[in-house]
């Protein structure tokens, strides 16, 4: 579903950049990327699958949330032929960043069709449902941009090494302060929060060679 | 006093929250770099958290050398966290620091939940860190101490000059659906709302036992809360997982405490230090037998 909230002050940042939203009731605050830039509002698309997201999901409309963002890192924009690549939830950056590339070619992945439907967010898009995966339409010559699951990702990275990936770790604090994020970047463990999350293929490539070769 | 709860918050990431603060406490440095534990390392549970951080930290030669000089430029008191798995590691920690200056105060994590902290090991771990500095030492309980004030007594005894009250607790997560634990390590350091009462307990019991400043945490997300500590007897009191929700909490809990200390007629929010430890300013009416009259 789609959540909007009201401005209020906040920057909309850089696609890939992402917010925490508090839900209600809930001790730690739930990291989202922003989804879609509208005129005085910010649109983050959300999937209900636990308690956090379900607090998220169930607001309604004058309810008051804490918002706190943007934050972390976004995509770099100036990529020759950027393609757009998304698998499931995480198509939920793509929105804001094609506006901002001024539209780009789109290449989705979904568990199912009923899950597909979030595809309307990116009119255009090409998508496929399991079991096609998007890295069986990739073609060559791309500058790939891609948020979605590890194994996707990782077979992204595989596939396109300069490549641009967001990533998704938990996160308790979303602003470098509790080191629960830390994933391995480089071959050591840093903050996904503070480095990311959106990374370069190359610099996650360095923990699939050593997964390799143990 | 609103400080920071050790490993909390980065001040140089977050430069402006830690100038919010009365004193900037850094997360615990140990002798060596530690990578720290594998992901994952937190987990969301009823009424608190987890974490599993492994005491991530670059190792006290890259503290001093990459880290302090950027801290001591942010303006804010410092006081910096040590950890160690035996008395002479504090020790070694403690002599390198005393040597530092722009270093408010030293707190001992004698109280990680991944490491045991019998009492005489306590003692024996400020004892050593008290032969070799001058600066003020707190001492961080464990909330899980099977006495708290006889650890507290044991650290005064040494020569700690303050507590720091309580670490976490330790606890446990499953996943919804695998039913295995969600930290990587298994178990975790189980913080925020829950310890609430636990820490005002321990507060309570180390302030009867020896009077010394104390920097209350567990769980505080309001002035209200604050102010609890401070009436078992915190002088100080820091501020843990709720900066993860709100990076603006000190500030407004700040304002917050003191305007339930003055609510309840306190000048100042330290004025009710150990308030909690009197008789009841308003006691009972008198209660005497008294013979019943039928109609
Ligand atoms: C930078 C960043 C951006 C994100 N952007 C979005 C976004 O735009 N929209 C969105 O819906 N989510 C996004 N997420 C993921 C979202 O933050 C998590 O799904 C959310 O925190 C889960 O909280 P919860 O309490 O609902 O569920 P939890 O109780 O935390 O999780 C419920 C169950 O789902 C599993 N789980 C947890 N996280 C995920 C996940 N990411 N994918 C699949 N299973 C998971 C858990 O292991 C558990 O079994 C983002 C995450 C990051 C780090
Ligand atoms: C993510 C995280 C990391 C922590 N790291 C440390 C640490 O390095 N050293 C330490 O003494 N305590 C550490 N603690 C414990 C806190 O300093 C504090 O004692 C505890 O969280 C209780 O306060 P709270 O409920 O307000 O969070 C950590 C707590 C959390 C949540
Ligand atoms: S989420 Fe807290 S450090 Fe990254």
């Amino acid at each position: 579903m789609l959540l909007r909230v009201s401005r209020a002050g906040l920057e909309p940042g850089e696609p890939g950049q992402f917010f925490m939203l508090s839900p209600p009731g809930r001790v730690l605050p739930r990291p989202m990327s922003l989804c879609l830039a509208l005129p005085g509002e910010l649109g983050f698309l959300l999937d209900p699958i636990g308690p956090g997201t379900r607090a998220l999901a169930a607001l309604e409309t004058g309810d008051e949330l804490d918002v706190l963002g943007p934050l972390g890192n976004g995509f770099r924009l100036d990529v020759e032929r950027p393609l757009l690549v998304g698998g499931g939830i995480g198509i939920a950056p793509l929105p804001y960043l094609a506006e901002r590339l001024g539209g780009a070619p789109a290449l989705l992945g979904f568990r199912s069709a009923e899950h597909a439907e979030a595809a309307a967010l990116l009119p255009g898009a090409e998508v496929v449902v399991e079991p096609e995966y998007v890295t069986e339409r990739l073609e060559p010559g791309h500058g790939v941009l891609a948020c979605g699951p590890e194994p996707m990702l990782r077979a992204v990275a595989a596939l396109a090494p300069g490549a641009q990936l967001a990533w998704e770790a938990p996160m308790a604090c979303g602003y470098g302060a509790c080191y629960g994020c830390a994933v391995e970047i480089g071959g050591t463990l840093r903050r996904l929060c503070v480095e990311g999350p959106v990374l370069a293929a190359a610099d996650v490539a360095a923990p699939l060679a050593r997964e390799e070769a143990a | 006093m609103i400080l920071n709860a050790s490993g909390c918050l980065d001040a140089l990431t977050a430069p402006g929250v830690a100038r919010s603060l009365d004193a900037f406490v850094t997360k615990t440095v140990t002798p060596l770099l530690r990578a720290g534990n594998p992901p994952t390392r937190i987990a969301e549970t009823d009424a608190g958290m987890l974490n599993s951080i492994g005491l991530q930290n670059p190792g006290i030669d890259r503290f001093c050398a990459d880290a302090l000089p950027r801290l001591r430029e942010l303006g804010v008191p410092l006081w910096v966290s040590v950890g160690g798995f035996a008395a002479a590691d504090y020790a070694e920690l403690c002599a390198r620091l005393d040597g530092e200056p722009g270093i408010a105060a030293l707190e001992l994590n004698v109280s990680c939940p991944n490491v045991a902290s019998p009492v005489d090991a306590t003692e024996e771990i400020v004892r050593a860190a008290r032969a070799v500095t001058a600066k003020p030492l707190y001492t961080k309980l464990s909330p899980s101490a099977p006495d708290v004030a006889a650890a507290a007594e044991a650290a005064a005894a040494a020569g700690t000059d303050g507590l720091s009250v309580v670490n976490t607790l330790r606890g446990l997560a499953l996943d919804e659906r695998t039913l295995r634990p969600v930290v990587a390590s298994g178990t975790g350091g189980y913080s925020g709302p829950a310890l609430r009462p636990v820490a005002l307990a321990a507060v309570f019991a180390c302030h009867r036992a020896t009077g010394l400043p104390i920097v209350g945490m567990g769980g505080v997300e309001s002035g209200r809360h604050a102010l609890d500590l401070i009436a078992a007897g915190a002088s100080a009191v820091a501020l843990g997982t709720v900066l993860f929700r709100d990076p603006s909490a000190p500030g407004r809990i700040r304002a917050e405490l003191a305007a339930e200390a003055a609510a309840r007629g306190f000048a100042d929010p330290l004025a009710a230090r150990g308030v909690a430890h009197e008789e009841s300013a308003a006691p009972l009416p008198p209660s005497t037998k008294t013979p019943a009259k039928t109609p």
